[in-house]
């Protein structure tokens, strides 16, 4: 895969190629694939190669699967391979354009198409999309060798990349058919009844080594910051320490302070030194252009900035979690309503019982090991753009340069890289816009690295949360009654997984309390999910032992779970011979998980050193139900991924914000999960269903919190209630 | 200038010597396997050998390796044939793979010391690389494998 080429103009492709060139193209009916003859005679019309064949038999096929680790790159074209019928062995896989009216899916909740490959999105959104193309491939090249060969389509049959007549054994390649055969003006219409049973599957359940894998192990896959360009500078950015606030001198009695200026920061020192090229002044801080790196960072590092005033001057987490609770307690607050459901205040009235429990949680870090980065050049008259960044989103970044640069879309490419790690960071395009705007001013090509320490301060962080759960229950035990309040920051990212669709009690009521600090928050791998998952399992488990009931059974029994949930749990218990007593010392707690359309139930093994309040996790279990896996072991890879990442953000990392600033700054202070706390056995399953693909990138991370949280009380009587638990928050826990 | 043996290959570099060796690998010879994570010595991504040990290339001016061998990803083996780079591809290590660099070019320093390690031996040695994807057991793994196969 050649990633730093110039791409060249559509049409140029369309007409230099030999073969079959499939295109595809958007209409009001949505993404659908279009002959070449169609294509062209569509004036102005978006059109892109999509599937080629050449003669020689190799197939082109164009993912929009963004690498950032989970496999999409390679999970993608196989779904459309799939369909085709196509040789694997003979399929390349390219990168599609940032084009998001072509390649982009529709927003589930949204009427726009999108590219961003974010929620654990990409095989259960392209999915459907994916086989039709393949699908109707497949059918062109039939009808090509049926015409050829004088018999009718509905008697031939397809082994991988050969047509086949069953009748007299004839064969014919797709690589020889590409040779002679055309594209119909319209291209036949599939009915997904006719998509291959998944009996028939030759690829889609059956695990590919992933296609990006080979150049990981030798250092030749090309990161943005990879990226080298004839006559590039190198920039490093310092930004305002306090978020969102600008190098300037503030003055009280103006209303623009962006005309404040160099005189704000040591310009004539940084520009003095050797190698710097520009200080380059961006929204929210600064950025020293240099020949090289190194140079450009020894000037970052040497600014002297004054900043104007933000939002979030004197900001402080710590205090802004104690607010929180009193934001619950004040019967005046804005609420936003999330769920409501039945009668929840005469479940309570009439109850038998009412539980109560609080929950806290921390910002947390992406921590993404490669920092953020991108490399723009400008064209000498300044109206055309190329970018080269790793995106979850490639047609936003293309937005983002576009709108910095006052550029429209089509004057920018976009050239898709590996990321370095994503985790619900690299959807914006703000670090590739900065870069942009450096571009823009030294008239060069530039690459922007930001520094680990950038990459932390301006980290987009998960909220940081207060919630409050309340239950109400019958005579019976049953949970009749439930309300579940979340405080803080990040609007909709506060509230993913905060409703229980798994559980059927009959009466909720939802909301989320929200306040503004002006802190850069984020999406992150499962959001909300990490502090809800955990206040609605820790909160389950407090009754289930409150009633002396075995954990599963009272999500059975008294929380109504749904046949799929149940489902889940079963498998769980089976897998982790739920019902066995643990060695000395040990306890296991279970939490469901959910994100992204998938079920799944986990239980975490756990040990406590009551000295040093350290919890070591030995074994964790997930049975997840996804629905149809389309790459198993890409699938597994995913589960344990985020099996991992939860284990470090529960145990380990937490974020803190103290004077407007945050206080971590490297990996010695904002610590991640090493080698020598992974547990001893990680055993993940799916379910075997038959149903369409969920998400799963993300799946693996919501029920860690709970699930230790759960097995800690077993072993100790107490409960963890904040997020993470650290050392010291564990023995304050034990001293409570 | 700074002169030393890279992968092989003799190279001089027109850099300050207090450049850090990562860049100087990285921008100023232009073998981009080794990767930036942190700068500070903390995440094992800029792994490099150095006469055969394994150092922080971030943590070491271009100038400390005047005269000396050093060795990137790039020249572990010419065609991704080491044990490790092969018990790699055979355990599906890489996710984001952007560690990965590092964490091989560290893995070969312990095999060429201890060639069947334990799992404990592993991790002891291992404990310094980041792996954010969290691959840390298909590491164990493939260090494994890359002991048995050879």
């Amino acid at each position: 895969m050649t990633m730093i080429d110039t791409t060249p103009s559509r049409r140029s492709v369309l007409a230099g190629l030999g073969g079959l060139t499939f295109c595809i193209a958007v209409g009001s009916d949505g993404v659908r694939l279009m002959s070449q003859a169609q294509a062209n005679a569509l004036a102005n019309a978006s059109v892109t190669p999509w599937v080629r064949i050449a003669p020689d038999g190799t197939i082109t096929i164009l993912s929009a699967g963004a690498e950032m680790g989970q496999g999409s790159m390679t999970s993608l074209p196989l779904i459309v391979a799939e369909e085709m019928d196509a040789d694997w062995s003979k399929v390349a896989i390219e990168w599609t354009p940032a084009d998001a009216s072509v390649y982009g899916y529709k927003n589930p909740i949204g009427t726009e198409q999108l590219m961003w490959i974010v929620g654990s999105r990409a095989v259960q959104l392209y999915f459907t999309q994916l086989r039709t193309a393949g699908a109707q491939v497949r059918k062109v090249l039939i009808a090509n060798a049926a015409q050829k060969w004088g018999v009718d389509a509905a008697t031939l049959k397809t082994e991988p990349s050969v047509v086949i007549n069953p009748a007299n054994g004839a064969r014919m390649t797709y690589g020889e058919i590409a040779a002679f055969g055309t594209i119909p003006a319209t291209l036949p219409a599939v009915d997904p009844k006719e998509f291959k049973e998944r009996k028939d599957f030759r690829l889609i359940g059956k695990s590919q080594p992933r296609r990006d894998t080979p150049s990981k192990v030798n250092g030749t896959a090309q990161y943005a910051i990879d990226v080298k360009l004839p006559g590039m500078v190198y920039a490093s950015t310092l930004h305002s320490p306090v978020h969102n606030a600008q190098a300037g001198i503030w003055d009280p009695g103006k209303q623009d302070q962006s005309a404040a200026a160099p005189e704000s920061w040591n310009d004539a020192e940084i520009k003095a030194m050797k190698g710097v090229i520009a200080v380059v002044k961006l929204a929210n801080g600064l950025a020293v252009v240099a020949d090289h790196f190194e140079t450009a960072k020894a000037g970052r590092d040497a600014l002297k900035v004054k900043w104007t005033r933000a939002k979030a001057d004197g900001f402080n987490s710590d205090q802004a979690l104690a607010d929180y609770v009193r934001i619950h307690a004040d019967p005046n607050a804005q609420a936003a309503k999330l769920e409501e459901k039945g009668d929840v205040k005469t479940a309570f009235a009439s109850a038998a019982k009412t539980y109560h429990a609080e929950f806290r949680s921390d910002y947390g870090y992406h921590a993404q090991m490669e920092p953020l980065n991108a490399v723009v050049r400008l064209n000498e008259a300044g109206n055309k753009a190329e970018v080269w960044e790793g995106s979850q989103a490639p047609d936003e970044s293309r937005k983002a340069v576009a709108k910095a640069l006052g550029l429209k879309e089509e004057q920018v490419d976009f050239h898709q890289c590996y990321m370095g790690g994503g985790f619900g960071r690299r959807s914006l395009g703000d670090y590739a816009a900065e870069c942009a705007l450096i571009a823009k001013e030294v008239r060069r090509p530039v690459k922007l690295i930001w520094t680990r320490e950038e990459d932390i301060a301006q980290g987009m962080f998960r909220p940081q949360s207060f919630q409050c759960l309340e239950a109400a229950t019958d005579a019976s035990g049953k949970v009749t009654g439930w309300k579940h309040c979340v405080v803080g920051d990040g609007e909709f990212l506060l509230i993913t997984g905060i409703k229980i669709p798994y559980y059927g009690v009959p009466n909720q009521y939802i909301e989320r309390r929200g306040v503004s600090h002006g802190i850069k928050l984020k999406h992150w791998r499962a959001v909300g999910h990490v502090f809800n998952t955990f206040a609605i399992e820790s909160f389950v488990d407090q009754m289930a032992v409150d009633q002396g009931m075995d954990p599963i059974e009272f999500r059975f029994e008294r929380m109504g779970a749904t046949p799929k949930a149940r489902k889940v749990f079963e498998a769980l218990a089976q897998m982790s011979d739920y019902k066995a007593k643990r060695p000395d010392g040990r306890a296991l707690g279970i939490s469901i998980t959910e994100r992204s359309g998938s079920l799944g139930a986990g239980a975490v093994e756990i040990s406590l050193d009551r000295t040093s309040g350290k919890i070591r996790v030995h074994k964790v279990w997930a049975a997840i139900d996804g629905g149809l896996i389309v790459q198993p072991g890409a699938a597994k890879a995913n589960v344990e991924s985020a099996i991992i990442y939860g284990l470090s953000s529960i145990l380990h990392e937490r974020v803190t914000i103290k004077d407007g600033a945050v206080e971590q700054s490297n990996f010695h202070d904002y610590s991640l999960m090493r080698m020598s706390d992974l547990p001893e056995e990680m055993n993940v399953t799916f379910v075997d269903v038959d149903t369409r693909p969920t998400g799963l990138g993300e799946i693996g991370n919501p029920f860690i919190a709970g699930a230790i949280s759960n097995a800690f009380y077993r072993l100790t009587s107490k409960r963890l209630r904040h997020l993470p638990f650290t050392p010291e928050r564990v023995l304050e826990t034990l001293k409570a | 200038m700074v002169s030393f043996t890279l992968n092989n290959r003799q190279v001089s570099v027109d850099a300050d010597p207090r450049t850090p060796l990562l860049w100087a690998i990285r921008d100023h010879v232009g073998l981009t396997g080794t990767k930036y994570g942190c700068g500070a010595g903390l995440c094992g991504a800029c792994t490099i050998h150095v006469d055969g040990t394994a150092q922080r290339s971030c943590q070491i001016d271009v100038g400390a390796v005047a005269g000396k061998t050093v060795v990137t990803i790039e020249g572990l083996s010419p065609n991704s044939s080491h044990s490790l780079q092969k018990a790699w591809v055979a355990e599906e290590v890489p996710q984001c793979g952007y560690c990965q660099s590092g964490q091989i070019m560290k893995a070969a320093e312990l095999l060429a010391k201890n060639p069947k390690p334990s799992r404990a031996d592993i991790i002891a040695h291992m404990d310094s690389n980041i792996c954010r994807c969290g691959t840390y057991h298909r590491i164990i793994a493939a260090i494994q494998r890359a002991a048995m196969e050879g």
